[in-house]
């Protein structure tokens, strides 16, 4: 994983630790007559530098070079982890915040770059994947006047319509339409759906929950096949340290890879090594518009981590790397890989190599259960809980099947006001309760599929 | 944790365990409203049920108390003589301290431990840096400054603690790291890259394939608690600050927890959860601990207290 930083440790090595604390290095001399290094780029040479990454003096770049470093790796996370394939139809999702507008113009780059090929080339056997965008509306969760929203939503089509060619599908969605019911029912629902929510951490989770989950509506929905995120390094890292803390050890590693695919429409990070300083950088060198939805700043527990996170990057620029990396060696998990693409259509080149490059599963299978709310995976000491509620009553029991950072700040504390919060739940939550365990019987089946006899279904 | 719903008497609180007593405090842990006598029980029986389930001890070990004289050691020492006595653990108990010289701390730290051993009736062995490895922690700061000390103080102090316990032929140290330490070490080794030692700092027992397997009672006791416990029972301890602490990058970790403390106590809890659900392959390749080359006692390389000299 690349990063820009020289301070950067290793750890076992007590050396590691004397090392750790010295002050950022010295920059180098340059190779050319020993001029000295703060006059040229550091990767090519000739230009002058107009910016600097998160190592600061050692990575001073000309324009050109800080935005290929940036999209080199963005480009190495696609390749690397086979996220986008020809025949992909990819979904960016797109809050206007910086990140995402950054990854929003690389996957354009990228699919811009495709379609010349596409066009030049006589053989037009790889069709050049597809790109829609989605905005999703939660003016309805905050006090916004419908002036400034609609501004934003503007200004957001604006930068769609400029990224074509090739042209891309905006997707303007509120909130609520998470409920299959929307319009002021929708609102109405989702406002009674988070004042019962009394944890202000509980809130603004549950909100993010929602919100992946209308992202995979809007997919399924239209037909795409992967879901692009801008999570950068600095959220990552933010997430971590916000994981750790509300007890999601376990299922911490499941977020952070490059590719989670325990959702229908598997969630591919190809920002995950760029940090949000260079980042912003990019977009004001670019002049990439933003555009600023304030959200609120996050408050609870996650707003502390993010200021926590921030203290340390300002005493060491590194940290947010470090932390990514320290817990990119916690072991991911058997879907955090592309599903393997069994399409004919696909040539087999590109089926090899993304047989090549996908993580290898850890072991046998493990059966994980998920969270209906968070849909983290749960540790095996879960399971008697949950299998001894199941099918026992009418509702399905959703405490018992959630995991416990969600019993605690998301769901009601008062079991006689469980009934009423799970009506509230979108659909998507209560359907996975009830079929929380049946997930593992067909992940098994798939285990076995070569050697049953099935009628009426087609082989491979 | 909702008020007792009785109608309260004219402004008094009840307590929520016996609601008889007037309640005295709100517990850390849980924001409980209790009265004294009950939080000495809970607290006590929490640490009674920890030691059961990790069977920490077993009757007839000889346990050394690693005692530096602040409050964490001394509750420990106390509580535990207590639950020795009161549940028939069968233990011999010892306290055990350490000199590293430190002028204005550790000196006055020592007089508190050398009371202790009067107050409980625990036979003392002090056992010092000087005589270990021929200076003390003040010289070697001159030499180094200030930053990185507290990595080589830990590092002689843990092999000073082995070096006392074989003196004591004891089969056990136990020391009063509580859930705040751990909590902050967690994130510490988050923040450091260092996930071998991620692996192991929520263990209740290290060292077991060691001279010396140690245990933290207080592994999910709070720090807060223990110095509640011990200003109510008014038990003797040294309460300052190594003096060189406010230099250590822990600082950031214990600030941040404090602070996450205030908005939910149970965080604390849930970060050595995590640590202890974090999935960490035992196959991942990690820096060994082995036994030293020279001396035998653990160490990641040739321990660390023999090399690390050689850089002073």
């Amino acid at each position: 994983m690349a990063c820009n930083s020289s301070t950067c440790n290793s750890s076992g090595c007590y050396k590691g630790y004397v090392e750790e604390e010295q002050p950022k290095p010295n920059t180098k001399a340059a190779v050319n007559g020993g001029n000295s290094c703060q006059n040229l780029c550091v990767k090519c040479k000739v230009n002058e530098p107009v910016c600097c990454g998160i190592g600061g003096e050692n990575s001073r770049f000309c324009k050109d070079c800080f935005k290929n470093n940036l999209y080199g790796k963005f480009k190495q996370a696609v390749t690397y982890n086979a996220m986008i394939t020809p025949p992909d139809k990819v979904l960016v999702a797109f809050s206007g915040g910086p990140s995402s507008r950054v990854v929003l113009q690389f996957v354009h780059e990228m699919q811009y770059k495709a379609q010349k090929n596409y066009d030049a080339n006589k053989d037009k056997s790889l069709p050049v994947f597809g790109v829609g965008v989605a905005f999703i509306d939660e003016s309805s969760t905050h006090s916004f006047t419908s002036q400034h929203i609609e501004k934003a939503i503007e200004d957001i089509r604006l930068i769609v319509s400029n990224l074509a060619p090739p042209s891309k599908e905006l997707f303007v969605v509120p909130i609520e339409s998470i409920f299959s019911s929307d319009g002021i029912d929708g609102k109405e629902r989702l406002k009674e759906l988070l004042d019962a929510v009394s944890d202000v951490t509980g809130k603004e989770d549950l909100l993010s929950h929602l919100r992946i989950l209308l992202l995979q509506k809007i997919a399924s929905e239209n037909g795409y096949t992967r879901i692009v995120l801008g999570s950068c390094t600095s959220r990552i890292a933010c997430h971590v340290i916000s994981a750790t803390v509300k007890g999601q050890g376990y299922s911490l590693s499941a977020d952070i890879q490059y590719v989670d695919s325990r959702w229908e429409i598997p969630v591919v990070l190809p920002l995950r090594d760029c940090p949000a300083q260079e980042l912003n950088t990019l977009c004001s060198l670019d002049g990439l518009k933003i555009v600023e939805l304030l959200n609120g700043p996050c408050s609870g527990i996650n707003g502390l981590v993010s200021s926590f996170v921030k203290v340390l990057q300002e005493e060491n620029p590194s940290r947010e790397c470090t932390i990514v990396r320290t817990a990119g060696k916690l072991t991911p998990f058997h879907f955090n890989r592309v599903p393997e693409i069994h399409d004919s259509n696909v040539p087999s080149a590109t089926r090899r190599h993304q047989k090549r490059y996908t993580l290898k599963p850890n072991g046998s299978l493990s059966s994980d259960s998920f969270c209906p709310i968070c849909n983290s995976p749960l540790k095996k000491s879960n399971f008697p809980s949950s299998l001894r509620s199941h099918g026992s009553q009418q509702n399905p029991d959703l405490f018992a099947s959630a995991c416990s950072s969600c019993q605690f700040q998301i769901l009601p504390k008062d079991p006689s006001l469980m009934e009423e919060f799970l009506s509230l739940l979108p659909q998507q939550m209560i359907t996975k309760a009830k079929h929380g365990d049946q997930g593992n019987f067909s992940l098994l089946r798939e285990q076995i599929q070569e050697f049953l006899f099935s009628d009426g279904e087609n082989e491979i | 944790m909702e008020a007792d719903s009785k109608p309260k008497k004219s402004g008094a609180r009840l307590c929520c365990v016996c609601n008889q007593n007037r309640a005295a405090l709100k517990r850390p842990k849980t924001l409980e409203q209790i009265c004294r006598e009950c939080f000495y029980a809970v607290f006590e029986e929490e640490i009674h049920q920890v030691i059961l389930e990790n069977q920490l001890f077993k009757p007839g070990e000889r346990i050394a108390i690693g005692a530096s004289g602040g409050k964490d050691s001394t509750v420990l020492a106390y509580v535990l003589s207590e639950l020795n006595r009161r549940h028939n653990y069968g233990l011999d108990l010892f306290l055990l301290s350490v000199d590293e010289g430190i002028t204005g701390y550790r000196d006055d730290s020592l007089e508190t431990v050398k009371r202790n051993e009067l107050q409980y009736g625990l036979p003392l062995k002090i056992v010092s840096y000087k005589d270990l490895y021929g200076w003390t922690m003040d010289e070697i700061v001159k030499m180094i400054g200030l930053k990185n000390n507290c990595t080589f103080c830990g590092v002689f102090r843990r092999q000073a603690l082995d070096r006392g316990a074989a003196l004591l032929k004891v089969d056990k140290v136990a020391t009063g790291h509580n859930a705040d330490d751990i909590a902050e070490t967690v994130l510490l080794n988050i923040l450091r890259g260092d996930i071998a030692r991620l692996s192991r700092c929520t263990s209740i027992i290290t060292g077991e394939d060691g001279p010396i397997p140690r245990c933290k009672p207080f592994k999910y006791t709070y720090e807060k608690e223990i110095v509640m416990y011990a200003y109510f029972k008014k038990l003797d301890y040294f309460s300052t600050e190594c003096i060189y602490s406010p230099n250590a990058y822990r600082g950031f970790a214990r600030e941040f927890i404090k602070d996450l403390e205030r908005i939910r106590p149970r965080a604390i809890l849930d970060i050595i959860k995590s640590g202890e659900d974090f999935r960490i392959s035992t196959t991942t390749k990690m820096p060994e601990q082995g036994t030293c080359e020279r001396c035998g006692y653990i160490s990641s390389q040739v321990t660390d207290a023999f090399t690390l000299p050689d850089t002073l």
